[in-house]
């Protein structure tokens, strides 16, 4: 039986209707000296109002450098068993499908050689392994890779691309994210598993504007889903809201950002000009039935989001305003661009310097410009309110 | 921390990872004893050359170098880096070369 440490703090966080990491945490502690641990060192920490896990452990399993995310305690005389608690990621399937089976197997293996705590899914998208020792890597590795999965990315490298479930679940899917994930990650293995970069770079692909994988807020690489026809409107069914008391004025028209619909009450009409629509999926998910992505589908493909870690948090900026991808022509000249931005980013970025910052640095027009990456209005966030930067001396003089 | 030993009357301080904590403790002798902990029974030119790269960048500049760099100049592809110092560069070839623990993001 595990030692018994008394942890008032963390049970109060039992406490309501929601789930909590405590629990689960207690539950994995009744067999596992390494979680009964990390509960005692987490109230502790609550008490003292230090984190005591250490930064910066290097370690891994052979070739490869990225995977694994070294832990150590500060003070492992009091904590034996989580003297080491190092992370473990782990590609997960695109789009996080699994079978019973293979859940079940993954948990064998972590309950066999590590805390049996994981974290599914990690906001980098892998599964997440949490807490197990130097030794034990390897063996991980290997028994992982005997059911056919393998380590993710962690440092600066690519990270393991991640995706929404697209077109295995959702009507608004404008491309096959799985599929585009799934081919990303075959074809950046060496750079996945081998960190050669400034700093880590991530792709995430959405396959509509509402972006479920959030990839534009925090992705080097957002490949996100648009269409480049009209909205496809059903008036029967805009007709059917409205007689089940939709405020479609107030709910859907003033929510338009770019203004650009009208709702006739009369004879129950809505009109869209597509021309100055920005994409942005409201009026779609307000009335689902009714209104559609169109047919001419493909992706936006923006550049240089992060979340604020050594700076602070930058948006994406639009690269590509829109690519068919199911086109593979199209594609192949995508993959070159972005190894055309990982050469000039690795030879001209500083270390820990995130794509989106090392444009802010240089400048978007030079970026561009180095990349061989033609600007055009549709980049521009408000191309008819802004002039933007893209004007050169001579061009004005014309 | 801890202490590293290894015949030949080797022993010296290392940290949780195995890298040595005083870099000036470090000889050849040393290397090959931790290449050996890195999965490098034997040290051959080419493990030389980017063992020595590595302390000359060190020695002049105080930090290691970034991963590309040192390929580009000692003309060793990643790849074969890796097929040399199997855990990698920086937890394999800069721990042979002795230098402080390499600092990176997860």
């Amino acid at each position: 039986m595990p030692k018994e440490y008394k942890t008032p703090k963390l049970d109060d966080l039992e406490k309501g209707p929601w789930p909590s990491f405590v629990k689960e945490i207690k539950q994995a502690a009744k067999n596992n000296e390494m979680s009964n641990d990390l509960l005692a060192v987490l109230e502790r920490s609550y008490d003292e109002r230090i984190g005591h896990w250490k930064h910066g452990g290097i370690v891994g399993v052979m070739g490869y450098g990225g995977g694994v995310i070294g832990r150590y305690i500060d003070i492992p005389d009091e904590y034996p068993n989580i003297s080491h608690f190092h992370t473990m990621r782990i590609n997960q399937p695109a789009g996080w499908f699994y079978t019973s089976e293979a859940l079940r197997s993954i948990c064998d293996i972590w309950e066999k050689h590590g805390s049996g705590l994981t974290n599914m899914h990690g906001s980098t998208g892998d599964i997440v392994l949490l807490g197990t020792t130097t030794d034990e890597l390897e063996p991980t590795f290997q028994d992982l890779a005997h059911v056919g999965f393998d380590l993710g990315g962690s440092g600066s490298d690519v990270r393991t691309p991640s995706c929404c479930v697209g077109e295995a679940r959702c009507e608004w899917a404008c491309y096959d994210t799985m599929g585009v994930c799934y081919e990303t990650t075959m074809r950046y293995q060496d750079e996945l598993h081998r960190p050669a970069f400034p700093y880590k770079w991530k792709f995430k692909f959405a396959g509509c504007p509402n972006d479920c994988v959030a990839a534009k807020a925090r992705a080097d690489i957002s490949v996100v889903g648009t269409w480049r026809d009209a909205i496809k409107v059903d008036d029967a069914e805009v007709a059917t809201y409205y007689d089940n008391g939709m405020d479609i004025f107030n709910d859907v028209v003033l929510n338009c950002p770019a203004r650009c619909m009208k709702f006739d009450h009369e004879s129950k009409k809505l009109e869209i000009n597509n021309a100055d629509c920005r994409r942005c999926m409201h009026c779609i998910n307000a009335m689902p039935k009714a209104l559609r992505p169109g047919d001419d589908k493909g992706a936006t493909i923006l550049i240089g989001a992060k979340a604020p870690i050594i700076e602070g948090a930058l948006l994406s900026s639009v690269l590509i305003p829109f690519l068919k991808m199911e086109d593979e022509e199209e594609r192949e000249a995508w993959y070159d661009i972005m190894e055309e931005i990982q050469d000039i980013w690795c030879e001209e970025g500083k270390n820990r310097e995130r794509i989106g910052e090392f444009i802010q640095r240089v400048g978007m027009a030079n970026f561009l410009e180095a990349v061989g990456v033609e600007p055009i209005p549709e980049m521009v966030a408000y191309p008819r309110d802004n002039p933007y930067i893209f004007f050169e001396q001579d061009e004005e003089e014309e | 921390m801890g202490v590293f030993e290894a015949e030949g009357g080797i022993k010296v301080e290392v940290d949780e990872d195995g890298f040595i904590q005083d870099p000036d403790v470090w000889n050849e002798d040393l290397a090959k004893a931790l290449a050996k902990t890195e999965g490098v029974e034997d040290m051959d030119e080419e493990h030389w050359k980017l063992v020595n790269y590595l302390r000359n960048y060190y020695q002049q500049f105080g930090i290691a170098p970034m991963v590309r760099k040192l390929c580009k100049e000692t003309g060793i592809p990643l790849k074969r880096v890796y097929e040399l110092f199997p855990s990698g560069p920086a937890k394999g070839a800069c721990k042979v070369a002795g230098l402080p623990k390499p600092t990176g993001c997860v």
